[in-house]
């Protein structure tokens, strides 16, 4: 094993992607992410790569648009507010199939909002945000080292798919600082060649195309619909991450994702020692939502933890087809929850059934 | 006519008499003499000139309304080696895409735009462009422009030319055999400026678009006329040979 740095989960982002050969960054500033651009114009020239710091985010993510188009691995970064003004592009880019990482360090809204923690955009990432059918890949760190691992996975989910990746981040993750081990890059995915795509000029081929209008015929956008529904569903059947804590004899289990799972674990702890059963279902993959892991305990009861009003929630409930209790507990605008919290809630479920 | 190597040869869904087939044949017979087809990435734009890559033999990009200048940065810094072209109507450039517009020009992005100037919104059947000239009537001017907090129209080539990225920037015209010699000789230089790795370089055209400014070919000729009354001819920024 090679030694831990310590360091920021934005700056572990900027390492992971680097280090899987991501050349092109475009980003806009905004707290708590700004790290992301800060490290990116220090060590994206160093490493041979292209730097823009982008007049707004919606620039930024055409940057990308463009980048990805010219077949380099590329990624752009920002918190909620200027991820809401990136969902044109990001239809654009899942309409067009390019591969591209886009993280969200989110914080507190609706509007300006403020700049503590938040985990109210799960709607806007996982359901869609910009116009029409499509999916993003959406990866949910918890961790500064999960903030670098699935930084670098999502290099080659993004070109095996040949689908933008979303890392939904929140404000603590990525200004948290701990250890992190700085792994080499190896796929773990196959890497489809680009070349029958990309645009780098049409010498010794015929030219190719990057577009997301269709007016062929009246059923070719239909087709492109059905095209991109059969990507998702292969992307639903292959990928699932998800993890569990203690689920094993759990009679209650907690859902939560993020920096909230974390807490959650310790509250889970303190529970066990006042003889709750408890245990966690942990979604990392937001989108495709974990729905096998959460079936097999339908009609258990459940505790859905978020930093939001309640957006996972949903999922929960539809993966459980609503069998079983379902509780919640959350609060958007910077609410950030805590053990003692937790237990009380956990105390006052079992005091109810 | 001559057979244009980077043009597919099929026929264009141009009105008659618009400005953009003439502007597409230029490009078109440039690219050719200069040997640039295959080393070319282009954008299509949103406006009637969305369906670029159907008439051009070589890669194209289409881009969100106004985003062109933006993908085409990106699409040169990732290919410093490649020709990087991007082709824009005036709502496109000048209203929805002012603000990549700007700051590309001021990035001095090595690359050429070309900016096809009709003063009207084409596309979506002939409303109110920035571009639009003092008390011309459109789909939503009905009273001509300027009587409802319009303001004037938007003077691209001025702007940019204040600013220190540019290296060329030229405006003309497609309503005569000389002013179609003159727009052949401004894109050269500009194309020429690109590949000399001078900077960014930007060619606006005033372009006819007799069906939505509802006149007859030889008419909408004529009101290129008075387009130029507001968007002088003229090169506005040279600075190719302090580079
Ligand atoms: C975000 C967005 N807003 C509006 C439109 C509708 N729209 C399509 S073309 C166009 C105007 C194009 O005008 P211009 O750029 O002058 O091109 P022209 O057709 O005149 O060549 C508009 C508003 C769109 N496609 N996307
Ligand atoms: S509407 Fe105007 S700009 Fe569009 S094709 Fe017709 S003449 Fe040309
Ligand atoms: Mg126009």
């Amino acid at each position: 094993m090679t030694e831990k740095i310590l360091m920021k989960g934005n700056e572990a982002m900027v390492h992971a992607a680097i280090k899987a050969g991501c050349t092109f960054y475009a980003g806009y500033p905004i707290t708590p992410q700004n790290e992301v651009p800060e490290q990116m114009s220090a060590l994206m020239p160093k490493a041979g790569g292209i730097f823009i710091q982008a007049e707004a985010e919606l620039s930024a993510i055409n940057m990308i648009f463009g980048a990805s188009a010219a077949g380099v691995r590329c990624m752009t970064s920002s918190s909620s507010p200027g991820i809401a003004l990136k969902q044109e592009g990001i239809s654009y880019i899942a309409g067009g199939e390019l591969p591209c990482v886009i993280a969200n360090v989110m914080r507190g809204g609706p509007g300006l909002g403020n700049i503590r923690a938040s985990q109210a955009d799960y709607f806007q990432s996982v359901k869609g945000g910009g116009h029409g059918d499509y999916k993003l890949i959406v990866l949910a760190p918890s961790t500064v080292q999960e903030m670098y691992d699935l930084t670098m996975d999502a290099f080659d989910y993004a070109d095996h798919y040949r689908n933008p990746v979303l890392i939904l981040a929140d404000g603590i993750t990525g200004q948290m600082v701990e250890p992190v081990e700085l792994k080499d890059y190896k796929p773990i995915l196959e890497l489809p060649s680009k070349s029958g795509w990309i645009l780098d000029g049409c010498k010794g081929r015929e030219p190719h195309v990057v577009k997301t209008l269709f007016l062929e015929s009246d059923d070719r956008l239909t087709k492109h619909n059905i095209h991109l529904q059969e990507k998702y569903q292969r992307i639903k059947d292959e990928l699932c991450l998800c993890k569990e804590y203690k689920t094993e004899d759990a009679e209650l289990f907690i859902a939560a994702y993020g920096i909230t799972a974390r807490v959650c674990k310790e509250a889970v702890d303190a529970a066990r020692k006042l003889g709750y059963k408890v245990g966690i279902i942990q979604p990392v993959s937001l989108w495709p939502f974990p729905e096998k892991i959460f079936a097999k305990y339908k009609g258990k009861d459940f505790l859905v933890v978020e930093m939001s009003c309640g957006q996972m929630i949903e999922d929960v409930k539809l993966s459980l087809e609503c069998k079983g209790k379902i509780h919640f507990m959350g609060c958007g605008g910077g609410w950030y929850p805590d053990t003692e919290q937790i237990v009380t809630k956990v105390k006052e479920i079992y005091g109810r059934s | 006519m001559e057979e244009v190597k980077t043009l597919k040869g099929n026929s264009m869904h141009y009105c008659t008499g618009c400005g953009h087939t003439i502007v597409h044949r230029i490009i078109a017979q440039l690219m050719d003499e200069m040997g640039l087809r295959e080393k070319a990435i282009a954008s299509a734009p949103v406006g009637c000139a969305v369906l670029f890559y159907n008439y051009f033999n070589m890669d194209i990009i289409e881009c969100a309304h106004g985003r062109v200048p933006s993908v085409m940065s990106a699409i040169k810094r990732v290919h410093p080696d490649k020709f990087v072209l991007a082709y824009q109507g005036d709502g496109d450039l000048a209203a929805i895409g002012t603000t990549e517009t700007l700051h590309t020009a001021n990035r001095g992005e090595n690359i050429t735009v070309i900016f096809v100037n009709n003063a009207i919104y084409g596309m979506t059947g002939g409303q109110m462009a920035p571009t639009t000239l003092p008390s011309q009537v459109t789909t939503t001017t009905p009273k001509g422009r300027g009587n409802n907090f319009e303001g004037g129209p938007l003077k691209v080539c001025e702007l940019l030319s204040v600013l220190d990225g540019p290296a060329y920037i030229e405006r003309c015209a497609v309503d005569s055999a000389e002013g179609l010699k003159n727009t052949k000789e401004a894109i050269r230089k500009a194309f020429q400026c690109q590949l000399d790795g001078k900077g960014y370089s930007f060619v606006e055209v005033l372009s006819m678009c007799p069906t939505n400014w509802k006149m007859d070919v030889k008419s909408s000729i004529g009101f290129i006329d008075k387009m130029k009354e507001y968007f002088p001819l003229g090169i506005f920024k040279d600075v190719r040979n302090e580079r």
